[in-house]
């Protein structure tokens, strides 16, 4: 048999073919050579065909029948059939064949070998792919060869070790007498592989980074580091006219496992960081290497403050870096440390900011986040514009997590509600489709809680979806406002912008759209269908239609759908004295107040107050509170009578009074479940938590104004008694700031269940004009059970010829009127 | 260091290192993977990319793409200059290193990144002493004639 081709001319073969197919077919016949010749048992060209046999391996072609030989090159006396070997075994054993194994004995007797260039031959394959039971086996030999004074050997041995300590953790302990005198050695080679041994030690074991800490390993890395740098130049081992960096850094970070949590290490450091920090030359990238090493140091052991500062200013300096990897490093230093160093984080927001318009995406992706975490108070403005204008212009995998941050930045800092309710428009119109399922209970909450922009919330959603509604999380959010405000939205009552002319039909033609739209997912079209029903109760003129819409989905495939169709069908037909009850207006939610509805929906229907309190917990919907049952407020029988002087301006109505408020849940949880029929999927409140927004404490308890309307303002002010701690004593302060005085003016309020209310005389019932005088009225509550307080008032006078009457909530009522 | 890969512009691979164990289908998907990732990336982007758990720390030089795993804690900055103390490795041993050596002689590249690099931590910073281990190391290669009449065991 002619000898095997040699490995160059099969590489140059290879390389000549033309297609895929053909380098297929010449690697199969060289393989096919290959195993007869070891099928031969031949000496003589065993290392060139598995020289080969690597390099077709390299290709991507199988090569595991040459494994065997491997091991037999190894055990070859040859120094050429060693180094193929070995290399063959580092590419194609490792500790998952069964055979590896058997390289052990070779490894050991090669351990020993007397020439050191087959010691590391060994000494290198063991380091890189030995496997626990290698390890476990030959954790002696390495061990000895680590004190070995070969310098050659002495660095191999200590990566060797550092590769057993990975592998077989219990064996750590027999390195530690090794160690010793490591690194009293001058070769660098030796001190570089030594420092990552003792890392490794460090970081896997407390007893061995205190062991360390006590035998005063610092002094003596900071002490070689001082060397480095102060030493003059060393050819060897220069880089850019730095004296070995990979040591630098290596000892920067041994340094840093040392003095973390250690305030003596950390001292004991001090000086050399600082002179590193300042005294390292920044011009390439080696530099700027062993600069990152140091402040990711200085930030992470107990430095002082001013060396933290510079630190921090080391890594401003990088962020202006033209080099992007430089500006890459500074902002994930950046963001672990905007935790810790806040303030002095926040003086580089304005680079961190720009670096969101790097055309790098890992840039990017630490620029957002570290710019979320630098919102507070004073920026959210400046910052929100630019962190929206980022999400528009993002990638996809960006929008989630962008959008979420900027809820949330928005829910702790917004402004203004008209702002957070513009924030929160602007997101769904932008990346609508990326918003996260949870986001809508979220924003459907706070936009309820936001009574006064209601009118200009359903418009902007309104306007948001008639020209596309394929954003489902939008589309989802718009269905429901426009289910719960589409009065105000027909009616055009917007105040914050130009009121837009929308007829019924339109906003009916816009949710059977959605309904109807292939686009839509299940869900969508679940809100969709119960806001069309809600609109029955608040359009006046289209209620057939709605009916004809509910009754065509009352066969609808999709089970939910029908579900509710069927039911809200039921309730056109036979339940429909119920319909207005059912479908009243959302109560404000559990997250900010516990109060009730934030408006009272005139209805088509009368009272009916009996058939209302048999019915079944509503699911959040609150029973009907027409305009009458407002005397609930007063009649209700665990209230206590108000005695107004006026006499009260609609008689009480009979023995089914409301207990309006006691249907308050007045502790924290949701609202209510809710019923199977009118599933509301989105009302899940439970984990929801935020902080009311009270002032601040100032001495005494701040008065309040309670209301403040077309003229009229009533301030609150509190006192608590002294020998009874539940009672609060409230003066009202009614003025009147128009042209015209107020007359008749009849204060009543009604509080919660728990509570008691005394309303006293008033001073009486006139209020001049242009804030010349006041009513006062002093009302007591009794809070025996110390909950927050709440108020419902109604207010009535005569103004200008005209009678005028006025509902409202206080529930800005300072802790420590209640507390 | 997790792994080195180096390959070409057009996405052969010219040398794999692995301080990991990993089965060989595991691997190839890897290298499938990130060969895409790196050669879809343009110039003005960082050296640095996250991947899965790992960073992955590239340079181009030439024609040939060298690309090395490191973990989170370590040093993306000096990696860089790891690579291309192995790119000046290269070019002492073989005198002005062009991707055609590196094709022919992968064996010798190999050795050579086993004298600058062991378990995936550096063993050595003097490139005089890297080099002429290496040198020496090929001094004990017997010559042919040596090797034929040499016993193998």
């Amino acid at each position: 048999m002619p000898a095997p081709i040699r490995l160059r001319e099969l590489i140059r073969t290879i390389r000549t073919a033309r297609t895929q197919a053909e380098e297929r077919e010449m690697i199969q016949k060289e393989c096919a050579a290959i195993r007869s010749s070891f099928r031969e048992e031949d000496n003589t060209y065993r290392c060139r065909n598995v020289a080969k046999l690597l390099y077709m391996h390299m290709l991507g072609y199988p090569a595991h029948f040459g494994q065997l030989e491997c091991l037999k090159l190894i055990a070859s006396q040859k120094f050429t059939d060693k180094r193929i070997g070995y290399l063959g075994a580092m590419l194609l054993l490792d500790e998952r064949q069964d055979v590896h194994l058997l390289m052990t004995n070779c490894i050991k007797n090669d351990l020993n070998h007397s020439t050191q260039y087959v010691q590391g031959l060994a000494l290198c394959t063991l380091g890189c792919m030995g496997s626990s039971e290698m390890c476990r086996d030959l954790a002696g030999e390495v061990e000895k060869l680590l004190k070995t004074s070969n310098s050659y050997l002495r660095k191999k041995a200590a990566l060797c070790a550092v590769h057993v300590i990975r592998k077989v953790p219990e064996l750590m302990e027999m390195f530690l007498p090794a160690t010793k005198n490591l690194l009293n050695e001058k070769n660098h080679g030796v001190l570089h592989t030594s420092v990552v041994l003792l890392t490794e030690m460090c970081e896997r074991s407390p007893d061995m980074l205190a062991h360390f800490r006590k035998v005063r390993l610092v002094p003596q890395l900071v002490r070689i580091l001082k060397n480095l740098i102060m030493s003059g130049y060393s050819p060897e081992h220069d880089v850019s006219g730095i004296s070995d960096p990979f040591l630098q850094v290596r000892i920067l970070r041994l340094l840093r496992i040392l003095g973390r949590n250690d305030d003596d290490s950390s001292e004991a450091m001090n000086d050399i960081l600082a002179q590193v920090a300042t005294n390292t030359e920044t011009s390439k990238n080696v530099g700027n290497a062993i600069l990152y090493e140091t402040v990711l140091t200085i930030m992470d052991i107990k430095s002082e403050s001013g060396l933290r500062v510079l630190a921090i200013n080391i890594l401003g300096r990088f962020l202006l870096n033209n080099d992007k990897n430089i500006r890459y490093v500074a902002l994930t230093s950046l963001l672990k440390t905007v935790q810790t160093d806040h303030n002095a984080v926040q003086r580089h927001r304005s680079t961190i900011v720009d670096c969101l318009k790097d055309l790098d995406v890992s840039i990017k992706r630490r620029a957002m986040e570290l710019s979320f975490a630098l919102v507070n108070g004073n920026n959210v403005r400046g910052m929100m514009k630019e962190l929206l204008y980022f999400l528009d212009s993002c990638e996809p995998e960006f929008k989630a997590d962008c959008a979420s941050g900027i809820f949330l930045a928005a829910e702790k800092y917004a402004p203004s509600k008209r702002w957070h309710i513009d924030t929160i428009m602007r997101v769904l119109t932008t990346a609508g489709s990326y918003v996260r399922d949870d986001a809508v209970p979220n924003l459907i909450q706070l936009i309820t809680n936001s009574v006064e922009m209601h009118a200009y919330t359903v418009q902007r959603l309104y306007k948001a979806i008639l020209g596309d509604y394929s954003q489902q999380p939008l589309v989802q959010v718009a269905s429901w406002c426009i289910g719960e405000y589409g009065d105000l939205l027909v009616s055009g009552q917007c105040e914050e912008e130009e009121p837009i002319q929308v007829t019924e039909d339109e906003v009916l033609d816009i949710l059977e759209s959605v309904l109807i739209s292939n686009m839509s997912a299940s869900v969508t079209r679940g809100y969709a269908l119960t806001a069309i029903m809600k609109l029955s109760t608040r359009f006046t003129c289209t209620v057939n239609r709605i009916k004809k819409v509910v009754s065509i989905y009352g066969s609808s495939i999709d089970v939910e759908l029908q579900q509710r169709a069927v039911e809200y069908n039921a309730l056109f037909k036979k339940y429909d004295h119920m319909r207005p009850a059912l479908l009243e207006r959302m109560p404000v939610m559990e997250k900010v107040t516990t109060n009730g509805p934030a408006e009272i929906v005139q209805t088509n229907g009368e009272t009916e107050t009996a058939v209302l309190e048999t019915k079944p917990p509503p699911s959040g919907l609150q029973p009907a509170n027409q305009a009458n049952d407002l005397l609930d407020l007063l009649g209700g029988s665990d209230i206590t009578p108000v005695i107004p002087t006026a006499p009260p301006s609609k008689p009480a109505s009979g023995g089914e009074l409301l207990d309006l408020l006691g249907d308050l849940n007045l502790t924290g949880s949701p609202v209510s479940p809710p019923a199977p029929q009118i599933a509301q999927p989105p009302f899940l409140l439970d984990g929801l938590t935020s902080q009311p927004l009270f002032n601040d404490i100032a001495a005494g308890i701040p008065s309040i104004t309670a209301y403040n309307k077309n003229g009229l303002k009533i301030d609150f002010t509190f006192e608590r008694s002294n020998t009874n701690p539940s009672v609060t004593v409230i003066t009202i302060q009614a003025s009147n700031s128009t042209e015209l005085e107020m007359t008749d003016f009849v204060f009543q309020a009604a509080v919660p269940k728990t509570f008691q209310l005394q309303l006293l005389s008033p001073s009486s019932s006139v209020i001049p004009a242009f804030n010349s005088g006041t009513i006062t009225q002093v009302i007591k509550v009794l809070n025996p059970q110390k909950q927050q307080l709440r108020m419902r008032i109604k207010l009535t006078y005569n103004h200008k010829g005209s009678a005028m009457q006025d509902l409202a909530e206080v529930n800005n009522f300072p802790p420590q009127s209640w507390q | 260091i997790h792994f080195i890969l180096l390959f070409s512009r057009q996405g052969k691979l010219r040398l794999q290192k692995w301080y990991t164990t990993l089965p060989d289908k595991e691997k190839k998907k890897i290298i499938r993977e990130i060969v895409q990732i790196i050669l879809s990336r343009n110039q003005k982007t960082s050296s640095f990319v996250d991947w899965k758990d790992l960073k992955l720390v590239y340079k181009r030089y030439a024609s040939l793409y060298f690309c090395c795993a490191i973990e989170d804690q370590d040093n993306e900055l000096l990696t860089l200059e790891v690579v291309h103390r192995y790119v000046e490795l290269l070019d002492r041993y073989f005198g002005n290193v062009c991707e055609l050596d590196i094709i022919f002689n992968f064996e010798k590249a190999y050795f050579i990144l086993d004298e600058f690099i062991i378990g995936g931590e550096v063993q050595e910073t003097s490139k005089k002493i890297a080099v002429k281990a290496i040198e020496d190391s090929d001094m004990l290669q017997e010559t042919v004639e040596e090797y034929m009449n040499k016993p193998a065991f």
